[in-house]
């Protein structure tokens, strides 16, 4: 190489230990890459890196950069320090959508990794926090060449910015027994209808959402995201008493006792005589815990559906909020009942569009106007699994407490709730 | 370039994932009957229809050249079946459906440098951003402190040693992208922003600043006849939430940009409801490229957490049984006035009982 490489001793530091470094990536690319175009510009990178670390400073800030047709998806970045480190003063990242579960083939990835070489970095990442592909690093044109290179191939761009993010969806029915509904199908429903909504950022803020396909929640969906899909059951769960049995005959009765029926949070366990479990169905909350220490013979019911919480979102800006039951229960079965989701989802975006304040999340949002406001917003039915408990100010007025109260005795008769 | 001449998108949005998944998986799509864990790093799935599937979990740099890319292609071609999944924190899955090729695929990936492990009761990757590597706004580097922090705990990402998983996350500013953990290490401004007010009527839309302020400490003020903001560094959180829409009001600071520690968020509903995570340690140095001080206060919990806790007790339930008092006590670390909270809500999280460990 002409140009002269930077020296990063502290960086250097990050090369050393048994984990793979990110570093010795980076200057392999630096060192090895048979394109000037990529050696110079990871050196440049290095030497940037380096500065921060002396520093204890970042050197990036943002601009507007976007393809053709689009308004985000791009995440423009330009160096504060290009005079001395120019081959890298243009350094956007392309946030791509992956597919819900983030399943790939070694030749897509290869294929995908070829282009990026071709038109970027040569740097990625599976994936960013909001579940993109981070190709990390391109100029302008690059960012253009390289959208239009995978885009042919079946790639499209993700969210960035206040519009619908892109999704993210747990490993799933495709190899999880815990697995309650269809996650690929639920996601794919809900961000292919919000396609322009992802592509053009004309919303509040973001819009996340997330399927977890039982209450494990593996996705993180409750803690992460405007909308959570959580797959549940409502009937019985299924036990195999022989392979009760068995773990009994493992791990002991005491053990049983007190990790299985001991750690049950409502206490609807029981280890009989004949070390069989009894189990108080209509107690279960689905919590998962039992199901998860003795996953062969506990397994959930065959009555499945989503229970569906919205508005949780991470600190700003009036601190963290988990996302709340809106829908306790919704069977997925047909294609009406996935237009059904989508619409709610259109619903709900819409309501948080006319109401919702500049980067306002939408459970802020409801933290503002109330959950009341929002229900009757959206056109959602109250429901006692909505909340933990009930009302305990008194100051409030209640006019229209008998006709509430022969509504709800009418939703009952109907089957409603 | 006219615009007549640009290609326009093909708004494909979300792919198709069914032609990525393995073969096996494709076929037994909701049909799997229960998993077991042959050893670590390892799950073994069994589908009602008697088929298999063994996945090695693997853990990687997650920033990949395209050399590693490559690399981990190559394996999943010779050694496995062609096809990887990615977890949530960015570990690798190869799927494999020979138990015969488990081992061989295993010695593979630790021959190249890789890292099998992270399932079960394990401490698995530590999540996290982009840091100073990419992001506009970090206070350090989360690359940096993961790799550190790995070197560390790899021997707990490789084996089932802690009480029930752990979840650890980085964030290099107060807006936590690395999201709720077990253990979180997360930036912690000590200080207002500086600002530069030559810059700020150029570059900031001014009115959205002072609303993105959480205690409405910034105000429009006339600096040096320039218009310009003004904080009240009484109120001032130092929480950061002007800093991206106004780069000139500087937040990250050489010196007084540390990291907090944060115990207990649990993302699942096993056993209890969701959980927060909460504040343990502060004023921790911000100290690349290492980190050393940082990494043995994580260390120093995680031994605590392994010797006290039950098995099944993820972080937040064993605090739970034992009480915040013990956990302060057991750890050894300092119980300040920063440790109780005021915010919305917050008398909420005092103890209005006499319910008391002594």
């Amino acid at each position: 190489m002409a140009k002269k490489i930077h020296e990063t001793p502290m960086l250097d530091e990050l090369e050393n230990g048994p984990w793979p470094s990110f570093i010795t990536g980076i200057k392999r690319l630096r060192d090895e890459h048979p394109e000037e175009r990529i050696r110079e510009v990871t050196n440049s990178l290095l030497g940037q890196l380096e500065h921060s670390y002396e520093t204890r400073k970042g050197y990036w800030k943002g601009g507007t950069v976007s393809v053709f047709g689009y308004g985000g998806g791009i995440i423009p970045r330009f160096s504060e320090v290009a005079k001395a480190f120019p081959e890298s003063k243009e350094f956007h990242t392309l946030r791509v959508q992956p597919p819900p579960g983030n399943y790939y083939t070694t030749d897509m990835l290869r294929k995908l990794g070829d282009s990026w070489e071709k038109h970027g970095s040569g740097l990625q990442t599976f994936h960013g926090q909001t579940g993109n592909i981070m190709f990390i690093g391109t100029d302008t044109p690059g960012t253009q060449h390289f959208f239009d290179e995978i885009n042919e191939y079946g790639w499209d761009l993700g969210g960035a910015g206040p519009c619908v993010r892109t999704g993210m969806s747990c490993v799933g029915a495709a190899r999880c027994e815990q697995s309650c509904c269809n996650e690929h199908a639920i996601h794919r429903h809900l961000l292919t209808n919000f396609t322009d909504d992802v592509h053009r950022p004309a919303l509040p803020y973001k819009f996340k959402f997330k399927v977890s396909g039982c209450p494990n929640d593996c996705q993180n969906a409750i803690e992460r995201s405007d909308f959570a899909v959580i797959g549940t059951w409502r009937d019985d769960m299924k036990v195999d008493q022989e392979e009760v049995k068995a773990y009994v005959a493992k791990k002991g009765r005491q053990y049983i006792i007190d990790y299985v029926v001991g750690m049950c949070p409502t206490k609807a366990l029981s280890l009989a005589d004949d070390d069989t479990l009894v189990v108080d169905n209509s107690n279960c909350v689905r919590c998962m815990h039992c199901l998860n220490v003795m996953p062969k013979a506990l397994s959930p019911g065959d009555d499945r559906g989503v229970s569906i919480l919205i508005g949780g979102k991470r600190t700003l800006k009036i601190g963290d909020l988990m996302g709340t039951v809106v829908v306790p229960f919704k069977k997925l079965e047909t294609e009406e009942d996935y237009e059904s989701l989508v619409e709610m989802a259109e619903e709900i975006i819409d309501f948080w569009a006319e109401n919702g304040l500049e980067h306002e999340r939408c459970g802020e949002m409801i933290e503002r106007i109330g959950l009341m406001n929002f229900l009757e917003g959206i056109g959602i039915e109250v429901d006692p699994n909505m909340i933990s408990n009930p009302r305990r100010i008194s100051y409030i007025r209640m006019d229209g407490w008998d006709e509430e109260a022969e509504k709800w005795f009418a939703r009952k008769a109907e089957g409603q709730v | 370039m006219a615009m007549s001449d640009m290609r326009p998108p093909i708004e494909s949005g979300c792919p198709d994932g069914f032609q990525y998944m393995h073969p096996v998986m494709r076929k037994n799509f909701g049909q799997w009957k229960y998993h077991d864990d042959p050893r670590p790093g390892v799950l073994r799935h069994v589908a009602h229809s008697g088929d298999i599937v063994w996945t090695v979990k693997v853990g990687t740099q997650r920033i990949l050249d395209i050399f590693t890319l490559r690399t981990l292609c190559d394996i999943g071609d010779k050694y496995a079946d062609g096809y990887i999944r990615f977890t949530l924190r960015s570990n690798l899955e190869y799927t494999v459906a020979d138990e015969a090729k488990v081992e061989p695929l295993i010695k593979a990936v630790e021959d190249a440098g890789f890292v099998v492990g992270g399932t079960k009761n394990s401490v698995t990757s530590l999540s996290h951003t982009q840091g100073w590597l990419h992001c506009d706004i970090p206070g350090t580097d989360a690359s940096g402190v993961v790799k550190s922090m790995m070197d560390e705990l790899i021997d707990d990402f490789k084996s089932w040693n802690m009480p029930n998983r752990v979840h650890i996350t980085t964030s290099c500013c107060q807006i936590n992208c690395g999201g709720q953990g077990d253990i979180a290490i997360n930036v912690q401004h000590t200080k207002p922003p500086k600002i530069n007010h030559d810059l700020v009527s150029n570059v900031c839309e001014r009115p959205s600043v002072v609303a993105r302020c959480p205690v409405a400490a910034i105000r429009p003020a006339l600096v040096d006849g320039k218009p310009s903001l003004e904080v009240d560094e009484k109120k001032c959180i130092c929480c950061g939430a002007c800093f991206p829409p106004c780069p000139p009001m500087q937040i990250n600071d050489a010196e007084h940009t540390k990291l907090a520690i944060w115990v207990g968020g649990n993302h699942s509903n096993a056993r209890g409801k969701p959980t927060f995570q909460k504040l343990v340690a502060s004023g921790i140095p911000n100290n690349p490229p290492r980190w050393p001080e940082a990494t043995a206060i994580v260390k120093r919990i995680l031994k605590v957490y392994k010797e006290d806790a039950k098995d099944w007790e993820r972080i937040n339930d064993w605090v739970e049984r034992i009480g915040w008092p013990r956990f302060f006590e057991k750890t050894g670390l300092p119980f300040t006035k920063y440790h109780v909270d005021n915010w919305v809500g917050a008398r909420a999280n005092l103890n209005a009982s006499t319910h008391i460990r002594f």
